[in-house]
């Protein structure tokens, strides 16, 4: 008797070299055919619950602990929130230092997510051993690069530690300003930095480059290129914007504005959140659009998609370089990998520029005040995308609501979106080769998602992978430690 | 002056007749690991950390409060008052919550600091998580009782030095908590000067001014001592 044909379910669990913990499971239907991927985020950490009764002056250093990738990002979005809640205008100076922290934070986790933990991949090969595709593999086979990664990203955790005294979750930005001033010594230290730093972030853009070009052309058609809405902030002009600006943005792949000069404090009016029940990762979308047309991608390709222009000259020039590759409004996840190493660049660039300000050395850094408002949204570029903190207080400032909204969140859909297709084009037979493990994988890498951020989870994982049938029943499994 | 002579850690040590253990101790240079006292206030003997073995005495002692007598031996440091010690501030980190992290008082924290003294890498007693909230009713300051742990510092300033006596402690056992007024928030109460003296002396970030985010507070208990030798002995400036 011929057994009856059943559909199935395979599972890659733990996902590695992300930040956090998650797995992936790909459902087959009774032809052997992928159905659909999903990206399943498997922690909790309820940040949003335990802040609750705590002064909101705490919440930058409480809220930067949910990460020690992009403290930063959660400590200017904090500190952007609670600026409202005193109602005050922050120095000038303080507004430039911010900017300055940000910028050095995006070059240093863009240096992580490119050298450390994606560069392996396509260096290395897809199919080389597991084992070996790793930062290790990567410093035995190229030790040059390797160290140059290093470097650029301790050259931002650098600039970090002079702003804020600590590498990691410097509690540095505080609501009304920062903490401390930056000293001519400091800044000329920094200074010195950037030469090597843009040697390092032109050397990486050359040598994706050319990989595009040539070993990695399929993979730029197969890993998440797929129309969406791209979302961010934009700046006055329309540049390149990761602290303020005019507002968010919201464009299609087509090029056409959906929204634009949108304000954070409305976002509950222009986003919603979807829940599934297989994830702890929340999925937001368009409120006007609905959870499938409302999908939009957030992050380095959806900023330089959204900008006119960058504002200034070389990272300008890698930009209207991009758009010859994959058009205005770039759709290939792939070129994730690509923006990152454009907005080093961009990064670099605009700290020359503030750097040179003389106002950025200041001494008048903090405006004091109470509680001057009750309910406030911060936002800020975080380097995996905007990011959102929503608090409310009450008559003394003891925090009665939180809600954050990460970045890594607002790529779920496009995240599983993304396996999917990998899913489809590289499983065989319903079998779970290597080779489509180790693309599945790393289609999730191209969004370089922060788990601990997104559900405010950490942890560490192996890779686990299952094959699981229409009735739910576990058929195929592999682990890799 | 009559003087007392005795023996504390091997060591002869005379002193005037009526000073505490600790007093005697300090003045040979022998270190004893101190919380609740602070100079310029009355002891209270509350912390137990400076408990001492006195030859002949089946009970310890808290060098804070005894007087010095004459002929005795002390230790300061044996092994069972190591582990005593150690166990008390095991005890005061996990009866609250202490989350040097984000406090205020992170890098400048004397429970912190006993806590390396005291060799506590990590406590061997569970962590309780009580449920306790944070008082921001005063204008300039805050209370945050998840991180008081009760010695009454700030109750004996108040009312010793500042002569306004806003604090008490209410309550009972494991609900025993610092209160302002007759258990009101801190800012109805109308005794408070605003002086801040409570906030000086409190040895965590359990009393800090308001909007301090963490590692802000710099306190500086030696300004109360200045402040209270000035008073006694007319003496203003140096």
């Amino acid at each position: 008797m011929t057994p009856e044909p059943i559909r199935r379910t395979l599972t890659i669990d733990p996902v590695t070299r992300i930040e956090g913990h998650a797995k992936i499971s790909i459902h087959l239907d009774e032809a052997g055919a992928v159905e659909t991927a999903r990206f399943h985020v498997v922690e909790y950490r309820g940040f949003e619950a335990f802040c609750e009764g705590r002064p909101f002056t705490e919440m930058a250093a409480i809220t930067a602990r949910i990460c020690g990738i992009c403290p930063v990002s959660h400590l200017l979005a904090a500190a952007k929130t609670g600026d409202k809640i005193l109602a005050v205008g922050i120095p000038p100076a303080a507004e430039k230092l911010r900017r300055l922290m940000n910028l050095a934070q995006l070059t240093q986790s863009h240096a992580l997510s490119f050298f450390h933990l994606s560069s392996p991949d396509f260096l290395l090969g897809w199919d080389s051993d597991p084992a070996q595709r790793n930062v290790f593999g990567l410093i035995a086979a190229d030790p040059d690069l390797a160290r140059a990664g290093i470097r650029l990203r301790q050259f931002g955790q650098g600039v970090i530690e002079a702003l804020g005294g600590r590498k990691i979750h410097a509690a540095w930005a505080v609501p009304g300003g920062v903490r401390s001033p930056l000293s001519p010594d400091q800044r000329n230290q920094i200074r010195a930095g950037l030469p090597e730093a843009f040697a390092i972030a032109q050397q990486g853009l050359e040598l994706f480059k050319h990989l595009l070009d040539t070993q990695l052309r399929e993979e730029l058609q197969v890993f998440g290129d797929f129309p969406s809405l791209f979302l961010g902030l934009v700046g006055a002009d329309g540049t390149w914007e990761h602290y303020g600006g005019r507002g968010i943005r919201v464009m299609a792949s087509d090029g056409t504005l959906v929204a634009d000069g949108l304000q954070e404090d409305d976002y509950a009016s222009f986003l919603a959140e979807a829940v599934e029940p297989w994830s702890y990762l929340k999925f937001p979308y368009l409120k006007s659009l609905g959870p499938e047309a409302g999908c939009y991608r957030v992050g380095p390709l959806a900023r330089l998609n959204l900008c006119e222009r960058i504002g200034s000259e070389r990272a300008d020039r890698e930009l209207l370089e991009l758009r010859q590759r994959g058009g205005r409004v770039v759709c290939a996840s792939f070129l994730y990998h690509l923006a990152r190493l454009i907005e080093i660049v961009a990064c670099l660039e605009q700290m020359e520029r503030l750097l040179d300000d003389p106002e950025i050395t200041a001494t008048h850094v903090r405006a004091r005040a109470g509680v001057n408002c009750h309910e406030a949204v911060g936002v800020s570029e975080a380097p995996r995308g905007t990011l959102f903190h929503h608090y409310r207080v009450d008559a003394n400032g003891l925090i009665e609501k939180v809600n954050l909204i990460i970045a890594t969140g607002q790529n779920n859909s496009a995240m599983n979106r993304t396996i999917t297709q990998i899913a489809r084009h590289y499983l065989c037979d319903g079998n779970l080769s290597e080779a489509m493990l180790n693309r599945v994988e790393a289609g999730i890498r191209c969004f370089d998602p922060c788990l601990s951020c997104s559900t405010h989870a950490a942890g560490q994982m192996p890779l686990h992978v299952q094959l699981i049938g229409p009735d739910g029943a576990l058929l195929q499994e592999r682990q890799r430690p | 002056m009559s003087v007392c002579t005795l023996r504390i850690d091997e060591r002869d040590v005379a002193i005037e007749a009526g000073s505490t253990l600790l007093q005697a101790a300090r003045e040979a240079g022998i270190a004893i690991p101190t919380l609740c006292v602070l100079e310029g206030l009355s002891p209270v003997a509350a912390c137990r950390l400076c408990l001492v073995e006195v030859s002949g005495s089946e009970k310890l002692l808290p060098a804070c409060i005894t007087p010095v007598q004459e002929g005795m031996q002390v230790h300061t440091a044996t092994p069972r008052l190591q582990e005593i010690r150690r166990t008390v501030i095991e005890l005061l980190f996990t009866e609250g919550n202490h989350v040097c992290a984000i406090c205020v008082a992170n890098g400048h924290c004397e429970l912190q600091d006993l806590a390396v003294e005291v060799g506590m890498d990590h406590s061997r007693l569970p962590y309780r998580f009580p449920d306790r909230h944070v008082d921001l009713s005063h204008p300039l300051f805050g209370l945050d009782h998840n991180r008081c742990v009760l010695c009454t510092r700030c109750v004996r300033v108040c009312d010793e030095v500042e002569g306004a006596h806003v604090w008490d402690v209410g309550w009972r056992g494991e609900h025993c908590r610092i209160i302002a007024g007759l258990d009101e928030p801190w800012g109805a109460v109308d005794a408070c000067t605003h002086c801040g003296k409570c906030v000086e002396v409190c040895p965590t970030g359990a009393l800090f001014h308001k909007g301090d985010t963490s590692e802000e507070k710099h306190s500086d208990p030696g300004r109360l001592q200045a402040l209270v030798h000035a008073r006694h002995h007319r003496q203003w400036t140096p």
